[in-house]
């Protein structure tokens, strides 16, 4: 009996001693840290204990600076990509040949490299003194003015980043919505059919209602996810956004840890918290509205 | 309304490259349904009768063949345009609106001067509640209804938009056997009550026999047999229909006609006047047994099952097919249980002749 | 009747959608494998022809294989490949090792506390990644374990989510089998390895497959914890190419550089894209 007991144990222990000193532990220093002032990564050392930390960061117009980024990328791409995923999505519902080859193509952005392939956008979108790149070109080409996205106006670097933000979580979105398309059962359609409800209608009364959980699902995690947009603007705009201006949140505690203007994790650490309390705060209000939008079986 | 099938068939494209051949699910089907009455389609799963309904309200485009409502020709009409009512198998309410507003569904898609105003629709879907009896149901949702009421509640949007016709998939299948015979009384009532033109689906053949004015039995995109329950039941076209109506099922036996005289294992059995001498098959109704201790067909007793209003003698007969012979006699006939043996003479109509290749039914005269 | 008229409506309208359908979808495809076309084509450019472009040609009739060369050789993308392909295969072993044993510890083992204990795995599921990564580059810094493979590996290799998925096909094995094998005299672990293994492979090499596209992609705790050149993986490599490599404006060898890194990833995806989108579907996120 006593062997029983600990066999499981065994099992666990990888697991735990894993999670334990990569998460759970870090969990409480993080709090720890955040609270530390003047905290000195030589000498580990610091003066007290209290809130200065955040203080410094809300103050700090970089921080600033990323949460306007961060913020403006989440509010434009979130329902951005989700509406032209769920668009997508029902298209592709809608055919029958050819529909795995477009859906596989559609995923394909999921396998890449988000770093290399940012690059290629990079190009495609910049401006410089051989060229004007290839976007600019097609702008000229509809008789618009020409703009370096790259190292432009802040207008055009948010549009870029959105952009190539939006065309890496397509996949994700792409995927879920079609298997929650194809799960809303052929019934249901045909007994709109026979009642004669126009398109819109079979869309707006039975095709939503009953996709709603996954829509909200990806509406929640995409919320998140742009919060924690950060690789896609380094991918963009090099590892020194600060001096880009389009830093984001993450990107902000990163370089706060390490980096040219690192070695501060009190900061960082503060930083990583006000975030966690803005995603926390999005979050239930997400519930919240879904508590009167969502219908569950 | 009356609907004509003409020359209806529906083939579909084999699927995926392992399967060889195209899969005919209906095959030329003519038949003209009286304006008003309530037909039952009968067959085994996968003899064509869901995709025969799926024809007639449009979901399916036929391969060959026209379909007319009334005078109008519909066939390339999608169903939208048709206005039939169409009952699923599975009900296909929508999960997430209430009774009311199901029921309400069909008529909020009316347009121009069709559409009714709101207090309209209300009464409507009102009268229609009151029709299927659940007037009292309607604010609830569909996963807080037993299955019969959510039955009810799918007759009723179909009803509710007043269609030309009304079709029934599997109405009773996913109900237990209690609600089964209340529903189906009450869909024949409904029905008569409406004098809507009404299909039915069904595998169950006593459902179909009960309710229907007529009943159309199908086997493979084949309609073997059309005509009211009781002539089917009487005069089975062929093996097949007679084999699939009936319960306990009719009794089929290895025989041979000689000289005027059925012969089963060697013993006339029966006299069965102008067939040809020739191999049958020999089906005999569990109800065409008669007891009798000086009758011709002797078999092995196995038991008695005492049923109260009558009584079913199990028994064999090494020309019986079917293995077992239960055989329903009257109660007040008793058998002496102590013997190894039962014997019987027949019913002359309750025996059918087949033809042992082609299956289909050997008139006999005068019968 | 108008029944000739609301038939052919009813065709033509269909038709119409179907077309409109299909050319937003192709819009969308064009979108996405633009990126792709325009690497490889740039990549296939010559240094001179491409900077001598002022408007960019969408094809070249001089394709050339010098820059793939630069990038072998110019700069340690061979290297940068090497550490990362160590760097994933070493991690997916360790995270498949951590995640069978927990994964059937949880479905099939009974010991106190398991399902608090299980609670306690799914609420670690919702902690992110900032949160943690403060404290772990700190501690591996303590252990003296910047710019090495076990720096890397260590913090990267539980992910709770596979656990759970794991767990959740497990407990699909019938407890027959389980049982049987207790009455036959097998051991736990041999019946783990024997059977269940086995049995689960589908998901097992799901997960496998899922964590090897995440390792691949890695940027942001290799970027803390290396700043050594010879434990750079490719995503901290092509950064590194970008600003110091080959002068800022070689963009040829740039792109061959980013078709290399992507296209063991691509390859995979092209055999296993059934697996891989199902596994995504059934709750993986992106990052």
């Amino acid at each position: 009996m006593e062997q029983k007991d600990f066999k499981p144990w065994l099992y666990l222990l990888p697991a735990l001693l894993f999670l334990g000193f990569f998460m759970v532990y870090p969990l409480v220093d993080v709090l720890v840290y955040s609270l530390e002032e003047g905290y000195n990564s030589a000498s580990q050392t610091f003066f007290g204990v209290g809130l200065y930390n955040y203080s410094y960061v809300l103050h700090d117009p970089y921080f600033l600076q990323a949460v306007k980024n961060t913020f403006l990328l989440v509010i434009i791409t979130v329902p951005v990509s989700t509406g032209i995923a769920l668009l997508i999505s029902l298209g592709l519902n809608a055919i029958k040949p050819l529909r795995n080859l477009y859906q596989t193509v559609f995923f394909l952005p999921y396998v890449t490299n988000t770093l290399a392939v940012g690059l290629v956008f990079m190009i495609l979108f910049k401006k410089t003194a051989y060229s004007d790149g290839l976007v600019n070109l097609l702008i000229r080409w509809f008789g618009g003015e020409g703009v370096d996205f790259i190292d432009g106006p802040y207008w055009a670097k948010i549009f870029v980043l959105c952009f190539y933000t939006v065309w890496v979580v397509m996949p994700f979105k792409i995927l879920i919505l079609t298997s929650a398309l194809t799960s809303v059962k052929q019934d249901y359609y045909n007994a709109a059919r026979v009642d004669a409800t126009p398109r819109w209608r079979i869309f707006t009364r039975i095709t939503l209602p009953m996709i709603s959980p996954m829509l909200f699902y990806l509406v929640v995690t995409g919320f998140i996810g742009a919060f924690k947009a950060y690789s896609d603007a380094v991918a963009l705009f090099g590892t020194d956004l600060n001096a880009a201006g389009m830093n984001t949140i993450v990107g902000y505690v990163y370089d706060m840890l390490y980096g040219d203007s690192g070695g501060y994790p009190s900061y960082a650490a503060a930083a990583a918290l006000i975030l966690f309390a803005i995603v926390l705060t999005i979050t239930c209000i997400n519930l919240l509205v879904s508590r009167r939008h969502v219908y569950y079986d | 309304m009356q609907i004509t099938l003409q020359n209806l068939t529906k083939v579909f494209p084999k699927r995926g490259k392992k399967e060889t051949g195209d899969v005919i699910a209906v095959n030329d089907f003519t038949f003209v349904i009286p304006d008003g009455k309530l037909i039952g389609l009968l067959g085994p799963s996968g003899c064509g009768k869901s995709t025969t309904l799926n024809l007639i309200s449009g979901l399916e485009k036929p391969t060959r063949g026209k379909i007319y409502f009334g005078e109008d020709d519909v066939t390339g009409l999608p169903p939208e345009s048709r206005g039939v009512g169409l009952v699923f198998q599975n009900y296909a309410l929508y999960p997430h609106l209430t009774v009311l507003q199901n029921i309400l569904f069909p008529l909020q898609n009316l347009k121009g001067a069709e559409r009714p105003t709101k207090e309209q629709m209300i009464q409507r879907a009102e009268e229609a509640a009151k029709l299927v009896q659940i007037e009292q149901l309607m604010e609830r949702r569909p996963s807080e209804l037993s299955g019969g009421q959510q039955q009810r509640v799918a007759i009723a949007r179909a009803l509710v938009k007043l269609p030309r016709v009304l079709l029934l998939d599997e109405p009773l299948s996913n109900l237990d056997a209690r609600l089964r015979l209340q529903t189906r009384e009450e869909i024949r009532r409904i029905q008569r009550e409406t004098g809507i033109t009404t299909i039915f689906v069904t595998h169950d053949q006593e459902e179909a026999m009960s309710i229907s004015d007529m009943i159309v039995v199908m086997k493979e995109g084949v309609v073997h047999q059309i005509g009211a329950p009781q002539d089917v039941y009487d005069e089975p076209k062929n093996l097949f229909v007679a084999q699939f109506l009936g319960t306990p099922p009719i009794h089929v036996f290895d025989g041979s006609v000689r000289a005027g005289s059925l012969y089963l294992g060697g013993t006339p059995v029966l006299d069965v006047p102008g067939v040809a001498d020739q191999e049958v098959y020999a089906a005999v109704r569990p109800e065409g047994f008669v007891l009798n201790a000086d009758g011709p067909l002797c078999c092995q007793l196995s038991r008695v099952e005492i049923m109260g209003r009558d009584t079913s003698v199990v028994c064999s007969h090494e020309c019986c097919t079917s293995g077992t012979i239960r055989a329903i006699i009257p109660a007040e006939n008793r058998v002496d249980q102590t013997l190894p043996t039962v014997r019987f003479s027949l019913k002359p109509n309750k025996v059918f002749l087949f033809d042992r290749s082609t299956q289909e039914r050997i008139a006999v005269s005068n019968a | 009747m108008d029944y000739d008229r609301i038939e052919k409506r009813t065709r033509q309208s269909a038709a119409v959608r179907k077309g409109i359908i299909y050319f937003l979808l192709t819009i969308w495809a064009l979108i996405v494998l633009f990126p792709f076309y325009w690497m490889v084509l740039t990549s296939i450019k010559s240094y001179g022809a491409y900077n001598s472009e002022y408007i960019p040609q969408f094809f070249t009739l001089s394709p050339t294989a010098q820059n793939y060369r630069d990038a072998f050789t110019t700069v340690s993308l061979g290297r940068y490949f090497a550490n990362t392909l160590f760097f994933t295969l070493a991690t997916t072993a360790c995270m498949l090792l951590v995640t069978v044993l927990s994964a059937y510890a949880f479905a099939r083992l009974d010991f106190k506390g398991k399902n608090l204990l299980f609670t306690g795995f799914l609420a670690l599921m919702m902690i992110p990644n900032e949160q943690v990564i403060i404290t772990n580059f700190a501690t591996i810094t303590n252990w003296g374990l910047r710019n090495t493979f076990l720096g890397l590996i260590l913090p990267s290799v539980t992910s709770v989510f596979y656990i759970y998925l794991l767990k959740e096909n497990f407990e699909q094995v019938p407890d027959e089998l389980y049982k049987a094998a207790k009455v036959d005299g097998t051991s736990d672990l041999k019946f783990l390895w024997k059977v269940m293994i086995p049995i689960c492979r589908p998901t097992i090499i799901t997960i496998a497959i899922l964590k090897i596209i995440e390792c691949w992609n890695s940027y942001v705790w290799p970027r803390l914890i290396t700043d050594d050149e010879a434990y750079f993986l490719v995503s901290n490599g092509i950064q590194e190419i970008r600003e110091n490599g080959f002068g800022r404006e070689n963009i040829p060898a740039m792109m061959a550089a980013v078709v290399v890194i992507s296209v063991p990833l691509i390859i995979l995806f092209l055999i296993f894209h059934k697996k891989i989108m199902e596994g995504v579907s059934r709750g993986g996120t992106k990052g």
